[in-house]
């Protein structure tokens, strides 16, 4: 971890952590396609293509998100990250059918081993969830159902899809609560969600996600809503189901401290679309956007802890989501914003290896080809030389 | 959750003292004089002092209010002036007519209302919504016996299929064991007694019904569209639940906790609405009953009512207390954490 551009994560939990987790990524070989598995293309477990999701409002319709394209391996982590209010949340629940309205997807495609799951038939969209995909929610204090018992909310997903007798339902639903961590189970599956803490219920919330071995797990945002200690108690739990399963994980996050232990891949959203994608290594030695660029250096590292001087923070606001800039949706924050910026639409582009939605990265900008030249293995170094060229 | 039950059973001793002392002051403040009801206009003062004396009326009010308290605690409640039959029996002739009607009107009422207002809230905005919302808005809008003449007219009158009044074909009545003919019919084992009883039933119970089925049905309404936003609704739907379960259980178990509150309060509403449906239908029952005693100023009679109506209405309420905590595990807890 030598060179490390000065936005570096390396945060409260970072520094060892992160090491040891840049080394499995690479243990697990995540710069190449994985060998190929035994459905989809590769290896490829989900692939969602041109996603767009809206919300018609009365005042105007919101595109929570626009034409987004990510795809999963199996067994690998993508990281989903992005401020609040970037569609992170409704990209997944599109994934899984999960859009209430006024929501609706209406564009794009999401192909689950193949078949695409938003023209499946109802009946077999229920199959695929919670069973071979599932979902942890944002909020775990209130996705329990405050009236019914731990063991019946656990159960009913196990008898659905495992067709199991309630007893041996009841058996498993111990078992994952043992997994997850929970303290004699066989006592606390009787309880009722009140009696127990967050970080319980996220835990339930969690057996109960993993409960039929999913080939998919989507965390959004698992571990925000609880203390920092549970947080890294979750998260190493996911980690490590997911290593004993062999499931792959959408993570979504907006601690880029979380992203750099778990992930293996990242993409970056901002205002509904993927402004960038790469793998975590990429994204940590050299973040490209200038989006990606302004989270990192907003992460408050050991040193800055000490300094005085004040952390770095993106300026301005996101945009209201009903009235999204014309050109590039980051313009009206980005310090590197160019006459073309504010008028048009920047495309994802392909750059060496990775995906960028920037005009200083397509090819015959010579901006991209600063930041891109071997020896400004700095990114952030780069990004400030090209910005003294382009001030006006 | 016994020490809830019983702290609620001790509560209503003192509800009941209250409630005797309140229709025991108004009666003898507002009421006329019984004495000249009772014996005639031309009864001499002689025998008006008399029959005031041998009813304990000359004594205090504090005194006769304390004899008919302790009498009361022992189960007597006194004789009617008029028929010099205890109140008890009296009141036992009638009072299962009525409830028989109101427990009918409130199944009604609840089975409709709940049936609506998830179809309204699930189909939020759409014909069904609608329909929902203008039946809920004629129900609370339309007095009883304005319904129920309607109701007769329609049913009996044009259609000829329903009976217009009364309780049960007289040639038919089964033997009185409880007084309820629903169960009396089935105690004798006499179907065709039942299903007549039932056919009775049918109009009054919409007409008083309608009322509480209007109410039922927007507060079910309101409470399922709050509980279909919840998480653990879409939590329900991410586990690959059908449709049915996730609204069936998860939502609907959860709104069913204010109605359940809404519902114990409509039944001691219909008790009183009890009364003018009964008129429209020439029902048997207590309301007509009342209105006579207090007119008669039947003290003990009028007295012997109100009590029971109170209890009735106190008990309503516990039962409903204890189904809304049976609802939501989380007064349980905090029941048991108290005691
Ligand atoms: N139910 C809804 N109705 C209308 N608009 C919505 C709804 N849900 C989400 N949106 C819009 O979609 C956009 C993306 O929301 P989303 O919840 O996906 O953000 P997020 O990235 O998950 O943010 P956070 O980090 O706060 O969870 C928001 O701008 C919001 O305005
Ligand atoms: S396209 Fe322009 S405004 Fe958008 S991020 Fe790139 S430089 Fe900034
Ligand atoms: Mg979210």
């Amino acid at each position: 971890m030598t060179g490390v551009p000065p936005g570096e994560p390396m945060t409260v939990t970072a520094g060892p952590a992160g090491t040891a987790a840049a080394c499995a990524a690479e243990a697990r070989g995540v710069a190449e396609p994985p060998p190929k598995g035994g459905h989809g293309e590769a290896g490829l477990l989900l692939q969602v293509r041109g996603l767009s999701t809206d919300f018609a409002m009365k005042k105007g319709t919101v595109h929570a998100v626009i034409d987004v394209s990510f795809s999963v391996r199996e067994g690998e982590v993508l990281a989903i990250v992005g401020e609040s209010g970037s569609g992170k949340s409704v990209a997944a629940l599109s994934v899984l059918g999960l859009l209430q309205p006024p929501g609706r997807c209406v564009a794009g495609e999401v192909l689950y081993k193949g078949r695409d799951l938003l023209k499946l038939p109802k009946g077999e969209m229920r199959d695929i969830r919670g069973n071979h995909i599932s979902m942890i929610f944002q909020e775990p204090m209130t996705s329990l159902n405050p009236v019914f018992t731990i063991e019946d909310q656990l159960t009913e997903s196990i008898r659905l899809h495992l067709k199991l007798d309630r007893r041996a339902a009841v058996k498993r639903a111990v078992e994952m609560l043992r997994l997850v961590g929970i303290p004699s189970p066989e006592k606390r599956i009787k309880d009722y969600p009140h009696q127990m803490s967050g970080g319980m219920r996220q835990r339930v919330m969690t057996a109960m996600a993993l409960s039929c071995d999913p080939d998919l797990l989507i965390a959004d945002e698992p571990t925000t809503a609880l203390d920092v200690t549970i947080q890294a108690q979750i998260l190493a739990l996911i980690s490590d189901l997911r290593d004993k399963i062999g499931m792959a994980v959408i993570l979504i996050t907006h601690d880029l401290g979380v992203v750099a232990e778990t992930a293996d891949r990242v993409i970056v959203m901002y205002c509904g679309q993927v402004v960038e994608e790469a793998t975590t290594e990429q994204l940590f030695e050299r973040p490209l956007h200038p989006y990606t660029l302004g989270l990192l250096r907003s992460i408050p590292t050991m040193e800055d802890t000490e300094a005085t001087e004040p952390l770095y923070m993106i300026r301005g606001m996101v945009p209201n989501p009903l009235h999204l800039p014309r050109g590039c949706a980051f313009a009206p924050r980005c310090d590197r914003r160019r006459a073309r910026c504010a008028a048009e639409q920047p495309a994802l582009i392909e750059v060496e290896g990775r995906k960028l939605r920037c005009f200083l990265f397509e090819p015959g900008c010579n901006q991209a080809a600063t930041a891109l030249s071997p020896e400004s293995a700095q990114a952030g170094g780069a990004v400030r030389r090209a910005d003294s060229e382009v001030a006006p | 959750m016994l020490k809830f039950i019983i702290k609620r059973v001790l509560m209503v001793i003192p509800v009941m003292i209250g409630v005797s002392i309140i229709v025991f002051s108004l009666m003898r403040v507002f009421s006329p004089d019984p004495a000249p009801i009772v014996l005639g206009q031309h009864a001499t003062q002689e025998a008006i002092t008399t029959w005031r004396m041998a009813n304990g009326l000359d004594k205090p009010v504090v005194v006769q209010y304390l004899t008919y308290l302790w009498g009361a605690l022992q189960g007597d409640l006194g004789v009617s002036y008029f028929s010099k039959a205890s109140v008890a029996k009296e009141i036992g002739a009638r009072f299962p007519a009525t409830i028989e009607l109101a427990i009918a009107a409130i199944i009604f009422a609840s089975i409709f209302g709940i049936l609506l207002g998830v179809v309204a809230a699930v189909k939020k905005n759409s014909i069904f919504d609608a329909a929902g919302s203008l039946i809920a808005l004629v129900g609370v809008s339309i007095p009883i016996f304005w319904l129920g003449i309607l109701l007769i007219m329609f049913f009996s009158g044009f259609l000829h299929l329903l009976p217009s009044g009364g309780r049960i074909n007289v040639l038919l009545e089964p033997a009185r064991v409880t007084g309820f003919y629903m169960v009396d019919a089935v105690i004798a084992g006499d179907w065709a007694a039942l299903k007549d009883a039932l056919l009775h039933l049918v109009l009054p119970s919409l007409a008083l019904g309608m009322y509480s089925m209007a109410i039922i049905t927007r507060m079910t309404r309101s409470s399922m569209l709050e509980s279909l936003g919840q998480e653990y609704v879409r939590t329900a739907r991410a586990k690959g639940l059908r449709e049915i379960k996730v609204v069936g259980k998860h939502a609907l178990r959860n709104s069913l906790i204010p109605v359940t509150t809404v519902i114990g309060l409509q039944f001691g509403a219909l008790l009183g609405g009890a009364l003018l449906t009964e008129s429209v239908f020439s029902w048997p029952g207590i309301g007509k009953f009342t209105v006579d005693s207090i007119l008669k100023s039947d003290f003990p009679v009028v007295q012997g009512i109100v009590l029971l109506v109170a209890l009735i209405f106190v008990t309503v309420n516990l039962v409903a207390d204890l189904v809304y905590a049976y609802l939501d595990p989380r007064i349980k807890y905090a029941s048991k954490k108290e005691g």
